[in-house]
């Protein structure tokens, strides 16, 4: 058993449902008690997701642990393909079901007799992966069930072509990086395949090997599938994640040579680096001469903490002490990548424990997940965020890549206004605020002949502080009005019931 | 139509959307504040509450997981020392009044022995632990706070008639925020009727104390268990009242305490307080006034809210509702048939255990002009132009009482507020059959 708080990566359900719902019609089912499909409240909320979320749950109850589920998956599973008519049906235990051992597989093979769409069954342990190791497992079941062509009749696209793998729903701007990486490739001559699974139907998935290679741009979630891909198929894949000026280059150059391109990459790699991306005339400005040497801490997942890590070292000059990632079934990974370029490396799921190097180490800005912009809040250190877990302010609606040249400018500004905030802060404190003359309080009441009774100060501190003030004039303005120069307890519920609250 | 119609009711097949039961530590560490919680449960249970609680997990909260891990299910571990240390650090880190341990579905299915574990390692930390199994096998979202009421029921100390004068005990149940409690106490206080205690009152150690001869009475649905453990294991006299949600039930709520106690009720006092209110409700009132609205049910709040919603001139089409306790809603319901019938609409249709697919299929068909729905269904049900508004709302704003009947109706209206803005722009419905390029 283990005390905790917070997690950074969820449970192993949440990464086959995240695959499962982006395929177009393909429909999850978990086999869960009552409330354990948040799933779909993230998915609408989160991603702000207009239709449906195509997961539902074949609910675990009193009964179903009494005498098992018996008819009850099977015929949800029948249910579900009449209504919805998808082209594949995932079944997945959560960690509560997962531990009847009823034999799901079983279900299937019923549940087959009696229903067009495929069905498949999630092959995950949930007490021993996460949701990012879930849903690559999935990824891969899923496409190495539907790719199945035999090698010597794979008839390859006519022009250079790639697939993308592992743009999901509920991904970190994995819309924008899809954007941004489809423009990176157009200019490259190079076509898309498929984008899997965002938006693909599993029916096209056999289409998969037409393409000459394979970019996996998240190390989390995709690279099960291109390692079977590369296997099976012998299709090259590329794993660099091409963010920050020096990994797009390199990107770039992997996928031209892969693709025997034609094309003069390395005068395009330049234009664009000079010119078009504003990040390497940024990092050379002299606002950016302030940030050399400025101390930060990184912490997040391995794709985003290694590859920020890298741009604030060897971009941008930045002195980053620490960086870290919670990843820890890829820790080896990680610690080659950064290990030249911190000084510390910091492999843990723990968040107190980020939160204590933190307070350690007290570097002037962080780059991290939601919660260590929340330790930062408490410390006074401003706090960029470049990995899930996230908020729904992290799912902006304008464009936000990370990934390829515009991704570099996303960077650098998000880089910049944490330390500029961070400065702008110090200054303050060095010459006390803004204003010296600071409106003192946000009261407005002229006359102070209203006496408040002990018990209804008392009331009015019970009020969350930031309404207090206007419930305090309102009450006012509403004693006044009624000729009242004490205000008691009463008075106070008369008054919200007067006014409008 | 006919006055021999009364209310319908139909089950269904229980595939809905709610949150899971242990979300009520969220508002029960807040409301008892010498209190912790611990859940005892899985990943799954973990992220529900990181996620579903937002911003709170980061304000150094009194609850935490005890996370299962496969050594604990396969019993390779103990259990009692694993939550013997677990609770010894609480303890040393915390120095809570009570530690609540909340039972989940996986602990119900390895069948840990909580209640056995607890009375053993409260002796060796000296601190009360209290067992309640707010589950997802068993409940829904607010019976949570059922469940852990019902523990604590157990704990309260035993009333002692003989040092008390005559006057009648009036113990009330349900968590309600600090100023909500003390509005309703004052509210009773008014019509000369004191109240005693309440379960839970902010602190632990302030538990009123119960036993026969004390009067208890619920203000919140979902309370049943707790009504029952009241009865039976602490002898206490139950009041079936309405809810006190919306001016209408708190009157019929007050005037059934005052009827028990043979009280009269200030009658006038009683009439000009709800008149002013609903006067107060007006501009609410004439932005629904026949309305349609279709509740899918995940609260147990519905019965209460439909029956205040058909007071202010709405048309209730169908009350979706985890689960439904006849007996302890009973003057609720009467009161909604009651309701209904002087309104002069059709009694709406009550679904236990409704299956959210089926009531998609029916919202499409009746096109309410508003649905009270979770958090999953919101955002695509107005993507095809059906107007909603989250239930959970309902269960974390203050509605109870007299002076908050406005903050429901604020609820309720927000949406059509938003959309009388909104109506000319043209683009009411936002799903879009036709991929886009990228």
């Amino acid at each position: 058993m283990k005390l905790a708080y917070w997690m950074y990566a969820g449970p192993a359900h949440i990464g086959t449902l995240r695959v499962a719902s982006s395929f177009k019609n393909v429909h999850g089912i978990m086999h869960a008690p009552l409330g354990d499909d948040y799933f779909n409240v993230m998915r609408s909320m989160l991603e702000r997701e207009r239709d449906f979320t195509p997961v539902t749950a074949s609910i675990v109850d009193r009964y179903v642990l009494a005498r098992g589920s018996q008819e009850k998956v099977v015929e949800n599973i029948t249910r579900k393909d009449q209504e919805e008519k998808p082209d594949l049906i995932v079944l997945t235990p959560t960690c509560t079901s997962s531990i009847l051992q009823e034999d799901l597989q079983n279900f299937i093979s019923r549940a087959q007799a009696s229903t067009d769409s495929d069905i498949l069954l999630a092959d995950v342990n949930h007490y021993r992966v996460n949701e990012f190791q879930a849903a690559d497992r999935t990824l891969e079941q899923i496409i190495s069930f539907y790719v199945s062509s035999k090698p010597n009749e794979i008839v390859k696209t006519e022009k250079p072509s790639a697939n993308i793998l592992g743009i999901f729903t509920l991904g970190f701007h994995h819309q924008h990086d899809c954007r941004e990486i489809y423009r990176l490739l157009k200019d490259l001559g190079i076509e898309i395949n498929l984008v899997v699974p965002e938006g693909c139907a599993v029916t096209d998935l056999k289409k998969l090997t037409q393409a000459w290679i394979n970019i996996v741009p998240y190390r989390e979630i995709g690279l099960m599938a291109a390692k079977f891909l590369e296997k099976e198929y012998q299709m090259p894949y590329i794993s660099t994640t091409p963010m920050g000026l020096v990994e797009t280059a390199s990107w770039i150059r992997q996928i031209c040579k892969q693709t025997n391109s034609q094309m003069d990459y390395e005068k395009y790699i330049d234009y664009q680096t000079r010119f078009v991306s504003q990040a390497a005339w940024f990092s050379r400005s002299i606002d950016c001469q302030n940030l050399t040497g400025k101390k930060a801490l990184v912490f997040g997942d391995a794709t985003h903490a290694a590859a920020i890590t890298k741009i604030l070292v060897r971009e941008m000059g930045i002195n980053v002490c620490c960086a870290g990632t919670y990843c820890q079934h890829d820790g080896d990974w990680f610690r080659e990548q950064v290990q030249a370029f911190c000084d510390k490396v910091l492999i843990t799921d723990d968040h107190t424990r980020v939160g204590n190097m933190i307070a350690e180490i007290e570097p002037t800005a962080i780059f991290g997940t939601q919660m260590e912009r929340h330790v930062g809040k408490r410390l006074d250190i401003p706090c960029g965020v470049i990995s899930a877990p996230i908020h729904i302010q992290n799912f902006p609606l304008s464009y936000r890549p990370f990934l390829g040249y515009e991704g570099t400018n996303q960077i650098a500004d998000l880089v910049y206004n944490s330390f500029t905030l961070g400065m702008e802060d110090h200054l303050l404190e060095i010459f006390g605020g803004h204003d010296v003359k600071t409106v003192i309080t946000k009261n407005l009441s002229t006359d102070q002949n209203l006496i408040w009774e002990s018990s209804a100060m008392e009331e009015l501190q019970k009020i969350p502080g930031f309404v207090r003030n206007r419930i305090k004039r309102n009450t006012e303005k509403f004693a006044r009005s009624k000729k009242l120069e004490k205000i008691t307890v009463e008075v106070m519920y008369a008054a919200k019931e007067a006014l409008a609250a | 139509m006919s006055s021999t119609e009364t209310l319908k009711f139909e089950c269904e097949t229980g595939n809905y959307h709610t949150f899971c039961p242990i979300s009520c530590v969220a508002w029960l560490y807040q409301k008892i504040s010498d209190s912790f919680f611990l859940v005892i449960g899985t990943k799954t249970c973990g992220y529900f509450l990181q996620n579903a609680l937002g911003v709170m997990i980061f304000a150094e909260p009194r609850y935490a997981m005890a996370e299962l891990e496969e050594g604990d299910i396969s019993a390779q571990l103990h259990d009692f020392d694993e939550l013997k240390r677990l609770c010894f650090q609480i303890h040393q880190d915390r120095n809570p009044s009570v530690i609540v341990w909340i039972g989940t579905c996986t602990t119900e299915i390895i069948k840990m022995d909580l209640e056995g574990m607890a009375p053993k390692i409260e002796q060796m930390i000296g601190c009360p632990i209290i067992v309640a199994r707010a589950n997802g096998l068993d409940y829904a979202f607010t019976q949570g706070e059922d469940t852990v009421l019902a523990a604590m029921a157990h704990r309260c100390p035993e009333y002692l008639a003989e040092l008390e004068n005559h006057h009648p005990n009036l113990v009330l149940f349900g968590s309600l925020p600090n100023t909500v409690a003390e509005q309703l106490t004052r509210e009773l206080a008014s019509q000369g009727i004191n109240v005693s205690g309440w379960l839970p009152e902010s602190r632990y150690e302030e538990l009123p104390q119960l036993g026969p001869g004390v009067f208890v009475c619920g203000v919140n649905p979902f309370l049943s268990r707790t009504a029952t453990t009241l009865m039976r294991r602490r002898k206490c006299q139950l009041i079936g009242a309405p809810f006190p949600i919306g001016p209408d039930g708190t009157r019929a709520w007050i005037e059934k305490i005052c009827q028990v106690f043979n009280i009269q009720p200030h009658l006038e006092n009683l009439d000009q307080r709800e008149n002013s209110i609903w006067e107060s409700l007006e501009p609410y009132i004439s932005l629904i006034k026949g309305r349609s609205v279709f509740f899918m049910g995940d609260n147990l709040l519905e019965i209460s809210l439909a029956r205040f919603l058909v007071r202010c001139g709405m048309i209730v089409y169908e009350i979706g509702i985890p689960y439904m306790d006849k007996r302890f809603q009973a003057s609720e319901l009467s009161l909604l048939e009651k309701t209904c019938k002087q309104m002069n609409v059709s009694m709406p249709l009550i679904v236990e255990k409704p299956d959210n697919y089926n009531q998609v299929q029916r919202i499409r068909a009746l096109q309410p002009d508003l649905v009270i729905t979770g958090l999953a269904h919101s955002n695509p049900l107005e993507a095809r132009g059906i107007t909603t508004k989250w239930s959970v709302e309902f269960t974390f704003a203050q509605i109870h009482g007299f002076t908050n009947a406005r903050d429901i109706l604020e609820l309720v209206t927000r949406p059509l507020r938003r959309n009388n803005h909104l109506k000319d722009l043209g683009w009411s419905e936002l799903v879009s059959q036709i991929q886009p390029n990228r």
